[in-house]
């Protein structure tokens, strides 16, 4: 590493401790990641034996074709999709309002957004639990949906107030300047530059509300998303390979994505940092 | 009103609400501004930070309107048209380059949205690029322009749609010096060429002496003064005038009341002192004083006495080094000397 | 037409302002802060023990409920793991937030930045699975003990009352363990930005006034590093409180708030109990945050 070379003289006998355990927080963090793809080929069906007797292709198939597994995953993709699209509108205006305007309340305003990601899971889904009991709202995919669409707008919130307030504050009223009205503007100018801010979002919001299982397990009632159907496989295991497999699938949808966001986000922010 | 005014301000006031936890109240950005700015001139406004000057631009533009009076565009009241509909373009402090848009795409914005078509939009376009010494680069992106380019491809999506007035709001305030003295010298040039109205915002005294045809100088949200950089520079009509724009002498009281005979205070020029010997004589029309030289510094160029009045307080003295060395001039320190300059040469204050 | 339009809203922006702020602030005053209300309503019924039915009336004893010893030892409970949890995750992440501060290049930085963030991104329940894998009696942990040949040890360890149980996945320590390992990145991430804000000159200079590393460690970096472990307490411990999937999948029959809450309002039905029971780690989370606030936590988030 040149810089360390470059920048530290002192710091050159700590660094041996120090890096001993940068990198073994890194390898807690993954190496449970690793075991997950390690079992979903695992030939055991009944245990988690290390290391595994055998591996094998076979549950993959069979994973796919489970009916249980498959509903789960298409209500949960369903419930994503009308969560992460209530969430970018939602969103978006909030951050448009808060970048744009000097209102009364601006400061609660972020602070109000992030409350059902900040307070305990638990508190979001017994605080909407109380409410389907007590209007008698039953539960059904809209109870789902709206329940996620509620904890998603503030990752859409943040990464598109992050973008505006990256983007020169003139850009719009160039815009104008040069004879576009409001409707063009945002078309032409606002539009293309939180195009990629939209689009990360969208993937954080869609895998936040793929993945949660605290909230749904209070607004579902009887339906299962694919992690509320994976808990209950893991508290009464009927088919571990299957679960195993599914697992595995659920990192890749809601791991790559990620990647993906990240990617573009770092992207754009590059050629945005050289026009400043 | 006649056609050779280009914009007029008609007793404008902007005033901010302020709420804010330590205070809250009125802050008025602009206080009863009248002007008139002439068509074809190249009109700058100049003034400190937070003295209106911006907030008179923004108003021209739209993206501002008055809190009372009116802003007339060749006649027109154009106060509550928002910028779209003026026929007035900027360029801005901060170049405000659309960046998904390459070079070209961004000077041809104005023409796209004007639906112009696609074969004159390419005309028109490289015309500007040439104008403002680009050609070549309508396929780059602006994060691929160094400053001074960014400042041209602002300039020239702004000059595209052949507005009536180009507004500027300190453009060349991001530049480092030598490149913003080029620039200064292009932007009248191209001025002259394209012949449009150009209201220049800056607080660089020095650029708006340079450039201007006309300045107004702003405090406060109040104009001090209007006038060519002649006039503004050689008759301050106020302290704040003559303090900002360069360097004056500042006279009154009892002082001021030995010199002239009257003790209304008035501002003199460093530069337009004479510094004598004690016998020397003076011409007719000139006003004397006699002190003391208490400090020396070589400039090079000039030199800068600091001399101390017998009556008390102190001048300042600029003298060219047409003839003297260094070591001359530090000899001066100490000597007694009498200082003379033409009567028309100081100006009294009226506040 | 439409310029006519845009001119009508561009010369009223209060319009503007709200249309655009009225959609989101209808859905979280009606939907978020709604449901908090009628918690808070719910919390204020009681259960008829005879009937099962939620009797809408005005009173206090769900909460005096609250104050029955198992509920008092479900409340000490849940604290004593949330703040172990945070302790643990703090003296992890420390290492890691300060070599990625100070010593990373840009492109390390960068990609352990990715590393610390893609697992918080990656499936809750999945991570949560993983450690069912690992902590299982056949599973690694066990096969690593016997490969070094202290099975024994572990088997000892297992025997202890409070942190033991018939296996690590089914004990405290494995609820521990998990929770350490699902909350980690939230205390990386705070810990390092505060790192990444003290000035290199800052460091030596202490060095420089004759200060060992060590001291200048303790002296220095600890209490600028302060607000950024504040911070990232707030989450493990106010994650650790609501959470109830890790206590059900690992845990024995004692229970935690959240497997509490969830236990009410679903099997017995009682939702103003479970109500009341939330009002807890609200309450606790409250005092945690101002106390994070006088201590300048915010500044680092």
């Amino acid at each position: 590493m040149p810089s360390k070379n470059s920048s530290q003289s002192g710091g050159e006998r700590a660094a041996w401790p120090l890096k001993f355990g940068a990198v073994g927080a890194i390898l807690f963090l993954h190496v449970p990641l690793w075991l997950i793809f390690l079992y979903a080929f695992t030939t055991e069906e009944s245990a988690y034996t290390f290391p595994p007797p055998g591996l094998t292709l076979k549950w993959i198939p069979q994973a796919l074709a489970n009916p249980a597994m498959q509903s789960a995953l298409y209500l949960s993709i369903r419930v994503a999709f009308l969560a992460t699209i209530t969430a970018l509108v939602l969103g978006t205006l909030a951050a448009a309002a808060v970048y744009r305007y000097d209102f009364f309340g601006k400061e609660s305003v972020s602070f109000m957004l992030i409350l059902p990601l900040a307070l305990p899971g638990i508190v979001t889904g017994i605080a909407m639990r109380s409410a389907i009991s007590l209007i008698h709202i039953p539960f059904s995919f809209w109870t789902i949906v709206i329940g996620h669409a509620t904890f998603c707008v503030v990752v859409v919130y943040n990464n598109v107030l992050a973008r505006f307030r990256r983007s020169s504050n003139s850009m719009i009223e160039a815009s104008m300047d040069l004879g576009a009205n409001s409707f063009q503007t945002f078309w032409h100018i606002v539009l293309p530059n939180i195009g990629t801010a939209l689009l990360a979002g969208a993937i954080l919001a869609f895998s936040l509300s793929f993945d949660e299982v605290i909230v749904t397990t209070f607004t579902a009632g009887n339906q299962q998303t694919l992690p509320i159907w994976i808990f209950s496989q893991m508290l009464k295991p009927r088919n571990r390979p299957i679960t195993n497999v599914t697992a595995m699938l659920v990192v890749l949808i809601t791991a790559l994505p990620i990647l993906f966001a990240q990617r573009i986000v770092a992207g754009s922010s590059d050629s945005e940092g050289g026009s400043k | 009103m006649s056609a050779s005014v280009a914009i007029e301000f008609k007793n404008v006031s902007r005033i901010f609400s302020v709420k804010q936890e330590d205070q809250s109240g009125d802050v008025k950005a602009v206080e009863n501004v009248s002007l008139q700015i002439r068509d074809g001139e190249f009109f700058s406004l100049l003034g400190p930070s937070g003295s209106g000057k911006t907030t008179s631009l923004r108003m021209i533009a739209g993206f501002d309107r008055p809190t009372s009076g009116q802003i007339l565009l060749y006649g027109q009241d154009v106060s509550s048209l928002p910028p779209y509909e003026r026929d007035v373009n900027t360029v801005f402090q901060d170049y405000a380059l659309f960046p998904h848009m390459t070079v070209g795409e961004n000077v041809a914005y104005g023409l796209m949205i004007k639906k112009v078509s696609k074969i004159e939009c390419e005309k028109r376009v490289d015309d500007m690029m040439d104008l403002v010494q680009l050609t070549g680069f309508a396929g780059r992106k602006p994060s691929q322009l160094s400053g001074g380019q960014r400042q041209r491809v602002a300039l020239a999506r702004a000059l595209i749609n052949h507005p009536k007035v180009l507004l500027l709001d300190e453009p060349l305030g991001a530049l480092d010096l030598k490149l913003r003295q080029q620039m200064q010298i292009e932007l009248k040039f191209i001025q002259q060429r394209v012949g449009i109205t150009f209201i220049f915002v800056t607080h660089d005294q020095e650029e708006a002496l340079t450039m201007s045809d006309r300045i107004a100088v702003f405090n406060h949200g109040r104009i001090e003064q209007i006038g060519t950089p002649a006039e503004i520079y050689e008759h301050p009509i106020t302290q704040f005038v003559a303090g900002f724009v360069g360097v004056s002498n500042l006279v009154s009281g009892e002082v001021a009341k030995r010199i002239t005979g009257s003790d209304v205070k008035f501002s003199v020029r460093p530069e337009k002192i004479h510094l004598g010997m004690l016998g020397d004589k003076p011409e007719a029309d000139t006003f004397i004083a006699e002190g003391k030289v208490r400090d020396v510094i070589y400039l090079g160029l000039y030199t800068r006495y600091l001399v101390e009045l017998d009556g008390g307080g102190d001048l300042v003295v600029v003298e060219q080094n047409l003839k003297t060395t260094s070591m001359d001039v530090m000899q001066a320190r100490g000597q007694l000397v009498r200082l003379f300059w033409k009567k028309e040469h100081i100006s009294y204050m009226g506040d | 037409m439409l310029n006519r339009i845009s001119t009508y809203f561009y010369l009223r922006p209060k319009v503007v302002l709200a249309l655009m702020l009225l959609p989101p602030m209808l859905w979280f005053l009606v939907v978020y802060i709604g449901s908090l209300i009628t918690m808070l309503i719910n919390s204020f019924f009681y259960l008829d023990g005879f009937t099962g039915k939620v009797i809408h009336e005005f009173t206090l004893r769900t909460y005096i409920k609250l104050f029955d010893p198992i509920n008092l030892q479900i409340f000490g409970r849940t604290t004593l793991m949330a703040a172990s949890v945070t302790l643990a995750c703090i003296i992890i992440a420390f290492p890691l937030s300060y070599f990625m501060a100070r010593f990373a290049s840009q492109r390390m930085k960068t990609f352990l930045y990715l590393a610390v963030t893609l697992p918080l991104w990656s499936s809750y329940v999945v991570r949560v699975y993983s450690w069912k894998l690992i902590l299982a009696q056949e599973g690694i942990i066990s096969w690593f003990a016997r490969l070094i040949h202290l099975d024994w040890l572990l088997q000892l360890y297992l025997n202890l009352p409070g942190v033991g149980g018939p296996s690590l996945s089914i004990s405290a320590t494995g609820i521990f363990i998990v929770f350490v390992y699902i909350w980690l990145p939230y205390m990386i991430i705070p810990i390092q930005t505060a790192l990444e804000r003290v000035p290199k000159s800052l460091l030596e200079a202490s060095g420089d006034l004759g200060a060992t590393p060590a001291q200048t460690f303790r002296t220095v970096l600890l209490p600028l590093a302060f607000p950024g472990v504040v911070a990232g307490s707030i989450f493990t411990f106010s994650l650790t409180l609501g959470d109830f999937i890790v206590p059900q999948l690992f845990g024995n029959s004692s229970f935690y708030i959240g497997k509490a809450v969830l236990t009410y309002q679903g099997t017995s039905g009682n939702i103003p109990l479970a109500a009341a029971f939330t009002m807890g780690p609200i309450i606790i989370m409250i005092v945690y945050l101002l106390i994070a606030r006088r201590l300048g936590a915010f500044d680092a988030l």
